[in-house]
């Protein structure tokens, strides 16, 4: 198995990982957590398959995206915080109301 | 060619007019009302120049910087983005309008209104124009950011929660689309979508590319069973950014889900379409029957929108061989008569909330004159939703059912007509109600703080309404300006598909 | 664009613009909203007398733009739609003088005379549509413009009657459109064509053509109340009397007549429709409904319910003349569109003119209204002898058209049929009129609304005494030139030209 395969496989999993976090827990801190989980996750394959040629140079082009990415990230997690903060502050708990009967 | 600016890269300044007026709308909190209206003029007048180019010069294309892929940023403009841009610039200009009144008061909310919204405008008009994998990616999440926070706006537990779970969900959506992404560029290197739609093949990681990217873009459209997000979020948000997110948002990634199809994904399977038709099927069902029995207006208009959007996924299944380019056609008219038809329906559903001070569909009604404008709003939006004829839902209706006859599926003319019924049982059970005597139900809320309907806040909803309704006699021309290097253009004649 | 391009939405304009008008005017307006009404009413009648005499002397007027990919918005004049067109514009004068007295001093008369006039502009877009869209858009525009007037009153039973007004008429004008755009992808043509446009896909297609053939009848006959289609039509009573005399001399109940005689001549054509072997059912439930209509009709105490299933029956009539073949049941089936709403709108008007001076809604309530109310009696009568069709009333050319006519094709059960009607006819009408004559008046009305003078206020009287002469001249003239039976005899030489 060669290291780029490890590492796209690894990333994969902390997809899944944060998937099913994201859907098990309640509390909204655990679920934004998740999120970011995911969110490296899906990082560390692009990271992975930059290497795409073995013996040459990688690719900067996913660098650059992965760097993008992480700004986006970044601010949409400061955001979810923000509003999770807010949700609790306006109902009194960190936790979405159960779904509406749908 | 005599016209005044044709050579001028009017794709860069549809993406930036509404950027700067988003910044300044930010530093002069006390002006955000008169930059909206600049920065909206701006943005109109830029987005009908490109339209014009688009549909006399044929297709637009401009490298960001001189820049080009990969590295660069590129912006294309052909005739389905055009379409989208038109959509988003009438009912952006009708918003901006309604909401001049809407937020009569310069409070935080009306600020950060006016910067919220701009940046929203910017992110959709970026996302139309954008050729790129991960920039489309980006131009995504700003969307799905800008939205929340509208959403949020409101400040009251169930626009808050509301708000939450929309955006834990929208980012759950980029993010599966993302990953799609990464496999795309993992297998092929580039994320041109010109590029990279001549070198995806039926492999298995293009298949499970194409297959993470539509799940993650059927969230973020709320496809049933994916649409629980919607209704709570649509409903809480504050009318005009109701409007907004009904009318357009929801349709930006569809938007995005088209152009992949149509130009990228290895659509050789059609079973795949098959089950993206089925599960619009559902919706449409699924929705009406929901609105049917909601027992708020606003929440009744939202799962409205969830089974309208059940319509826009029925072209997958049928854009096969010669049907292609009347069904897609037809999904293009779908998404601006709704978009029309949705903003009436949000903003005369916000106008009726003020009046009476609540939106309890049991104890509202009454024809009283100062909310009959908003009642004969409502009502004309109807007929587009339901989809009579001359409103351009039933052009677009029709185009579907053409279509399914065309490539010999007549059976799916049982959701297009049988969710027109259902719309009608929904649309009329509301539409009753402006027929009450006088003396019965609500009278209007005294102590509702805008119990006075601004005559802007009426006759924007009506304009609306009348729009869509109008708008079934412009069809041909339109279609015309679909054609203008888009995708369906070529499916016409080859039969891509 | 000329004028035998514009003469068409000019007709179309003369009432829809006065109707936008009357939406946005004050309610307190009542000069204006009436000089409105009656110009746009008296232009519209003299714009389709001149197209009627345009018609007849061989001039064309059509208008068309594109609407849908191959699909354009066609209005044209031939001699079927200006007969249509032309008795729509007539009793159309009648009953908004009638609407205007009547709903004298009642709240919400802009919303009424507004939807009214997109009502008649419906109407006469069925009329003069050229291509099955543009029936369909008009015929849909109809549908919406007349639940306003179901519900006017806002009560929870009119309410009710709207809602399922709605059921019926919507999922009619469903079942059309699926039919429509059917046969759009079958034939790739959906303009209306003297005898036909179909022949040439009999051989492949029967199959579908007998169910589109299906769809087209189900969604016109939701709106022509075929049974078991009728349901609508009795609820729709609780509008107001000007609504129900337009709904069932009319508009509603004619636009659905009058699109089954569409799609049998001019889309089908007769040949075709023999062909696939559709006729046959097609004049059975026409039967049918004329013989329950007649049947539940007598056993109805309320008089406008009376009405209602008098005209279930009396609108298959037409249906019953299209289904035979041959020109001369065409021609009974044909000129009945416009007896029958003659006679029919007289009844209606009577019928408000008691309710409306006298509170009279129940047949037993008649007893002695013919002295206290002579001229409506008098017209009420005219009117009734006609639908049984006792001659020289034109009810009576219609049955003596149809009966011919199924002699003709070697179809006698017609007649058995028309007997058992015409019976059935005399066993409803007949009491009513001998109870408002001869039996001895009460002591008081129900409710009356004494007028200042005469029997009812004239705004009433003079629309029901007019139309009820009318069905009385236009029997009497029967072969005068411009008369309807006359005029049939035009349509009739197109459909049948060998």
């Amino acid at each position: 198995m060669s290291a780029t395969l490890l590492y796209a496989i690894t990333g994969s999993g902390l997809f899944v990982l944060g998937l099913y976090a994201l859907a098990r827990h309640a509390h909204l801190l655990r679920k934004i957590i998740a999120v970011n989980v995911m969110g490296s996750g899906v990082f560390l394959v692009f990271g992975a398959l930059a290497y795409r040629t073995p013996g040459l140079v990688s690719d900067a082009v996913p660098h650059a995206m992965v760097i993008t990415g992480i700004v986006v990230a970044v601010s949409a997690t400061a955001v979810a915080l923000v509003l999770m903060l807010r949700v609790q502050s306006e109902t009194g708990r960190p936790h979405l109301p159960e779904q509406p009967s749908d | 060619m005599e016209t005044p600016f044709a050579d001028s890269p009017w794709t860069v300044w549809a993406v930036f007019t509404p950027m700067i007026g988003a910044v300044a709308a930010f530093l002069w909190p006390r002006r955000a009302a008169l930059v909206g209206c600049l920065a909206t003029l701006a943005t109109v007048g830029s987005v009908f120049w490109l339209i014009w180019q688009v549909a006399q010069l044929g297709p637009q294309y401009h490298a960001m910087g001189g820049w080009g892929a990969p590295l660069g940023i590129d912006l294309h403009a052909d005739g389905l983005s055009a379409a989208m841009l038109l959509t988003t610039a009438l009912v952006g200009a009708g918003v901006t309008l309604y909401a001049t009144a809407y937020f009569q008061q310069a409070t935080e909310t009306a600020r950060f209104f006016w910067a919220l919204w701009l940046l929203l405008w910017s992110a959709m008009n970026a996302l139309f124009l954008s050729g790129d994998l991960f920039n489309l990616y980006v131009t995504l999440e700003l969307v799905g950011v800008a939205s929340v926070a509208l959403v949020a706006l409101a400040g009251n537990s169930d626009a808050l929660t509301g708000a939450m779970r929309y955006f834990l969900l929208s980012l759950l959506g980029s993010l599966t689309y993302l990953l799609g992404v990464a496999l795309l560029y993992g297998a092929h290197g580039t994320l041109d979508i010109g590029l990279l739609s001549d070198l995806v093949t039926p492999a298995p990681a293009d298949w499970a590319a194409t297959g993470l990217m539509v799940a993650g873009l059927s969230i973020k459209t709320a496809l049933v069973p994916l649409h629980f997000w919607l209704p709570p979020a649509h409903a809480a948000a504050p009318a005009p950014v109701s409007a907004l997110l009904s009318a357009l948002v929801v349709k930006t990634s569809f938007y995005l889900l088209l152009r992949l199809w149509l130009e990228l994904f290895p659509v050789t399977a059609p079973g795949f379409g098959q089950v993206l038709g089925l599960l619009g099927a559902l919706a449409i069902f699924w929705g009406s029957f929901q609105a049917l029995r909601q027992a708020r207006l606003k929440l009744l208009v939202a799962y409205s929108t969830v089974a309208q959007i059940g319509y826009l996924f029925l072209a997958f299944p049928l854009a096969l061989t010669t049907a292609a380019a009347t069904a897609w056609a037809g999904t293009v008219l779908f998404i601006l008569s709704h978009a029309l038809a949705k903003a009436a329906m949000f903003l005369a559903a916000g106008n009726i909330l003020k009046f009476a001070g609540h939106d309890r569909i049991a104890d509202l009604g009454s024809g009283s004159p100062g909310i009959a404008l908003s009642w004969a709003a409502f009502g004309i939006a109807g007929i587009s939703i339901i989809g009579l004829p001359p409103s351009a839902g039933f052009a677009a209706k029709w185009l579907l059912l053409q279509a399914s006859f065309a490539s010999g599926q007549w059976w799916w003319l049982i959701p297009i007509v049988g969710g027109s019924l259902l719309a009608a049982a929904y649309m009329f059970k509301v539409a009753g109600l402006a027929f009450l005597p006088n003396d019965q139900g609500d009278q209007g809320d005294p102590k509702a703080a805008g119990a006075r309907l601004s005559r802007r806040m009426k006759w924007t909803a009506l304009g609306f309404a009348l729009g869509a309704l109008a708008m079934g006699f412009a069809t041909p021309q339109i279609l015309a300006l679909l054609d203008s290097g888009t995708p369906f253009a070529q499916l016409g004649a080859v039969g891509v598909l | 664009m000329t004028w035998n391009e514009s003469l068409p939405l000019l007709v179309l304009a003369s009432s829809l613009v006065p109707g936008l008008i009357i939406f946005c005017l004050a309610e307190e307006s009542k000069g204006l909203r009436t000089a409105l009404n009656l110009v746009g009413v008296v232009l519209k009648l003299l714009l389709v007398a001149v197209m009627v005499w345009g018609v007849e002397q061989g001039q064309s007027y059509e208008v068309r733009f594109p609407l849908l990919p191959g699909i354009d918005f066609v209005l044209r004049a031939d001699a079927l739609s200006m007969f249509f067109a032309l008795l729509s514009a007539v009793l159309w004068l009648a009953t908004t003088i009638y609407a205007i007295g009547y709903l004298e001093d009642s709240p919400k008369r802009n919303r009424f005379f507004g939807f009214f006039s997109l009502c008649v502009t419906a109407t006469l877009g069925v009329a003069l549509a050229g291509n099955l869209v543009t029936f369909l858009l008009f015929y849909e525009l109809l549908t919406l413009a007349t639940y306003p007037l179901v519900v006017h009153r806002g009560t929870q039973v009119s309410l009710r009657a709207g809602r399922v007004y709605l059921a019926y008429t919507l999922t009619g004008g469903a079942l059309l459109l699926a039919g429509i755009a059917w046969l759009h992808a079958l034939a790739g043509n959906l303009e209306f064509t003297a005898q036909g446009f179909l022949s040439g896909l009999v051989q492949d297609h029967s199959a579908a053509l007998v169910a589109i053939f299906v769809l087209l009848i189900a969604g016109l006959g939701a709106k022509a109340a075929l049974v078991p289609l009728h349901g609508w039509l009795p609820q729709a009573m609780v509008a107001p009397a000007p609504v129900s005399a337009l709904l069932h001399a009319v508009a509603v109940v004619k636009a659905g007549a009058f699109g089954i005689v569409r799609v049998v001549h001019d889309v089908y054509g007769f040949e075709v429709v023999a062909q696939l072997g559709v006729a046959g059912p097609l004049a059975a439930i026409a039967a049918v409904t004329i013989v329950y209509g007649s049947l539940r009709a007598l056993f109805q105490t309320d008089i406008k319910r009376r009405l209602a299933f008098s005209t279930v029956s009396q609108v298959s009539y037409i249906v019953l003349g299209t289904a035979i073949a041959g020109p001369v049941a065409t021609v009974g089936g044909v000129a009945h569109l416009v007896h029958q709403g003659l006679m029919k709108i007289t009844l209606f008007f009577c019928a408000g003119n008691l309710a409306e001076t006298l509170g009279i809604h129940r047949v037993e309530d008649l007893r002695g209204v013919g002295r206290r109310m002579p001229w409506t009696m008098a017209a009420f009568t005219l009117g009734a002898l006609g639908m049984i069709g006792v001659p020289p009333m034109a009810g009576f050319f219609s049955k003596w058209f149809l009966a011919s006519g199924g002699l003709d094709v070697g179809q006698p059960w017609v007649i058995a049929v028309l007997i058992a009607s015409s019976l059935l006819n005399a066993a409803y009408f007949l009491p009513v009129i001998w109870t408002a004559w001869f039996r001895a008046p009460p002591e008081t009305w129900p409710a009356e609304r004494a007028p200042a003078r005469g029997e009812t206020s004239l705004m009433l009287l003079l629309p029901t005494v007019l139309v009820a002469a009318s069905a009385l001249g236009v029997g009497l003239l029967a072969s005068m030139p411009f008369s309807p039976l006359q005029w049939v005899g035009l349509i009739v030489d197109v459909e049948y030209a060998p």
